[in-house]
């Protein structure tokens, strides 16, 4: 079978556009210092809401909105919870995870089927006409560019906005936020329902357009893997797209892989990234005119596992199996997340704030 | 205006209280959900809670209860030491999941020699060490690297089921199946079942485990150094490190403790109650311990009464969902209900309300 590199690198911006919404919502309620682990559950429960409100309404915006309003409300619990009843919010998170895979199982058993509502795609006029660059970045169905718009508006907001500056005031150190007088709770709980509707947008996403159709447990971790990309990212809006592009690749190689059957495409990556690994680890040990091998654990992990898969393939293996190649984003997010050990999280992240205290 | 304001010293009436309340709660918001979804609310409620244990069947029940409970109790105990000291292993699941198979992989590797003596226990230590290697993972990473053991274990439950997966329908797989997936079933296989102690009780050996790992926690709590330090570190890491605690030590310690733990709550469920190696043999268990934990107020006795209680929800649940034609996603959502209305009313613990008037200050 031919592998077309356009066809991939569309595919891959497809694969990674419910991880980036999901991300770059949770990315806002951290950086408001307050650390939601329920993703995964708003997530699924957004993935069911707008597959049911896209078909029984037929339309394609009321599904989005049914699920971002979905979102958005299964995060006031963990809102009035946290904020209110001042509660863990590590355990908090984890419980709504829980409840949004029961309920989102509860809803949805009346919704089976596929739908066949589709999104249309939406070329860029001129820009789409661009060879190679067009047909992988211009021609998007309206998710896609607005999950990139929503990135580039949080950046606007964040960086550029006196309501972004209170916002990250309040995560960097909520004391001092309530002392000059901000509403902490407020500002907190506004960032929570934000992430909850990203994370509904994200879920109806996957439930809409990329199955389409609802299965219970559809979201299979994407929540989690979109927690671990702002970490990745340094709670950075635009980093967040290159982390989530990454993974969208990995989930979107690993497919290819397994419809492909022979490792070409993968021994063509492999050599790569050994190559850019080995090429960083030269240029950082003459750069620093040392070479410490714990600054250098993951550079030669990577070699490690290159020389590992080179080894094997020169042995003879032909096929890895697919249950194996399944494993890839889950430990590619541990990679990532062992591999930059990027500070930059806000101060407040995960405590609990009370005026008293 | 309804205010919070913080109590001096935590409320010794709430501390027992709120558990109680919470369970109120639920029982209440449980029974709104059950109407709404065209159930009777108080014969639902009452088949959850009360049948299995004083009902008609009970008899039957009962034993169930308990073999639902002790994975639950074994895995919530470990998960308890880290809640304490604040570390969190969220991937309980993936290291019972790993203990099982290792538990499981070392009693085939025996299969069909008959040498009780030998085999159960070895397949205790690899359950155990297979929990524990499986911990070691986030546990080096969270040294070492300081890399977040939350997302870290959590991404090693989806490796290992799909690892579990794909043993069940390779190297695991049972030669004499005919092609279906899934292991020899270790309950026909006397030197390997985890069998009931005393007959007709459900007291396997998975549960005499977790009564001992109660007790042992209990004494660790009050009574060991190490106790101590988890909970100093908890509640707070700099007055720990002044005292000398080292706290990789404690990471270490802790997230290695909850995945042996876990890992012999997997060895034993695989050998007893689930019997074989299967794709369907993840069971949320890692996960639903988590609650326990906080149910149980991450003390040891609270654990084994939060383990029995949601044992009781699991077996009144199926049979609710035989009789009723309740679904199980039900249970879940009640699961996390739970869970929610314990972590609000935990509240009334530490704080009291207080009403306000526009006071100016």
């Amino acid at each position: 079978m031919d592998i077309n590199p356009i066809l991939i690198l569309a595919a891959l911006m497809v694969a990674s556009t419910p991880i980036l919404l999901a991300a770059i919502g949770e990315l806002v309620v951290e950086r408001a210092g307050v650390l939601n682990l329920g993703v995964e559950g708003m997530m699924i429960v957004g993935a069911v809401c707008g597959f049911i409100a896209g078909h029984n309404s037929g339309s394609m915006f009321m599904g989005f909105t049914g699920a971002a309003l979905a979102g958005a409300a299964v995060s006031l619990i963990f809102a009035v919870l946290t904020q209110y009843l001042l509660t863990n919010q590590v355990a908090t998170g984890l419980g709504l995870t829980m409840f949004g895979l029961g309920l989102s199982s509860l809803i949805g058993q009346s919704a089976v089927g596929t739908t066949d509502l589709s999104l249309p795609k939406l070329p860029i006029p001129l820009l789409s006409d661009i060879p190679f660059i067009g047909p992988i970045l211009f021609q998007h169905d309206a998710i896609v560019y607005l999950s990139i718009g929503i990135v580039a508006g949080v950046w606007y907001f964040l960086s550029r906005t006196r309501a972004g500056l209170i916002l990250r005031a309040v995560g960097e150190n909520h004391g001092a936020a309530h002392a000059l007088g901000y509403h902490v709770r407020l500002v907190r709980v506004g960032a929570i329902v934000f992430g909850g509707a990203c994370a509904g947008l994200a879920g109806a996403y996957i439930s809409l357009v990329r199955v389409p159709q609802w299965i219970d447990g559809i979201t299979a971790g994407a929540g989690w893997i979109a927690l671990a990309i702002v970490v990745f990212a340094s709670w950075k809006p635009w980093r967040l797209i290159a982390g989530a592009y990454l993974f969208g690749g990995v989930t979107v190689l690993q497919l290819n892989l397994q419809a492909d059957g022979t490792l070409a495409l993968l021994d063509l990556i492999i050599i790569v990234v050994a190559a850019l690994t080995i090429g960083y680890a030269i240029y950082r040990a003459i750069k620093t005119a040392r070479f410490d091998v714990r600054d250098n654990i993951v550079p030669l992990s990577i070699i490690g596992i290159a020389a590992l898969y080179a080894l094997l393939r020169l042995l003879g293996m032909e096929t890895i199996p697919v249950e194996y190649l399944s494993m890839l984003p889950y430990l590619a997010t541990i990679a990532v997340l062992v591999g930059l050990r990027s500070g930059g999280a806000a101060a407040s992240l995960g405590k609990t704030f009370h005026p008293s205290s | 205006m309804l205010k919070l304001e913080k109590r001096p010293q935590p409320s010794k009436f709430w501390t027992y209280a709120a558990p109680l309340l919470a369970v109120v709660i639920t029982i209440v918001l449980g029974m709104g959900l059950f109407a709404f979804l065209g159930n009777d609310p108080i014969l639902s409620i009452k088949t959850i809670f009360w049948d299995p244990v004083f009902g008609e069947f009970a008899y039957m029940d009962r034993p169930e209860v308990i073999k639902k409970a002790a994975p639950l109790i074994l895995i919530a105990i470990g998960l308890s030491f880290g809640f304490r000291a604040g570390i969190w292993n969220i991937g309980a699941e993936g290291q019972y999941i790993i203990g099982a198979i290792c538990g499981a992989g070392v009693a085939l590797a025996f299969y069909p020699t008959e040498a009780r003596w030998l085999i159960f226990p070895l397949m205790i230590i690899a359950g155990l060490l297979g929990g524990l290697l499986w911990a070691l993972i986030p546990a080096i990473l969270r040294v070492y690297f300081k890399t977040n053991e939350i997302l870290v274990s959590l991404m090693l439950v989806y490796v290992a089921e799909v690892l579990i997966k794909a043993f069940s329908i390779g190297l695991l797989r049972n030669p004499d199946g005919f092609g279906m997936p899934g292991s020899r079933n270790l309950r026909q296989y006397a030197s390997a079942a985890n069998n009931e102690v005393i007959a007709g009780t459900g007291m396997h050996w998975g549960a005499i485990t977790a009564v001992f790992a109660v007790i042992v926690a209990y004494i660790l709590f009050t009574r060991h150094q190490f106790g101590f330090n988890v909970r100093l570190a908890g509640q707070s890491p700099r007055a720990a490190g002044f005292a000398g605690v080292n706290a990789n030590r404690l990471v270490m310690r802790c997230l290695l403790l909850s995945g042996a733990l876990a890992g012999v709550a997997g060895m034993f469920e695989v050998s007893g109650p689930a019997g074989q190696i299967m794709g369907s043999f993840p069971s949320f268990y890692g996960f639903t311990a988590i609650i326990v934990a906080f149910l149980g107020r991450l003390h040891p006795i609270g654990i084994l009464l939060a383990g029995l209680l949601m044992a009781l929800t699991y077996i009144g649940g199926e049979t609710a969902e035989l009789t009723l034609n309740l679904p199980s996603a039900a249970i879940l959502t009640f699961q996390g209900m739970l869970l929610f209305s314990l972590l609000a009313v935990d509240v009334l613990t530490n704080y009291r309300f207080k009403f306000a008037g526009a006071e100016v200050r």
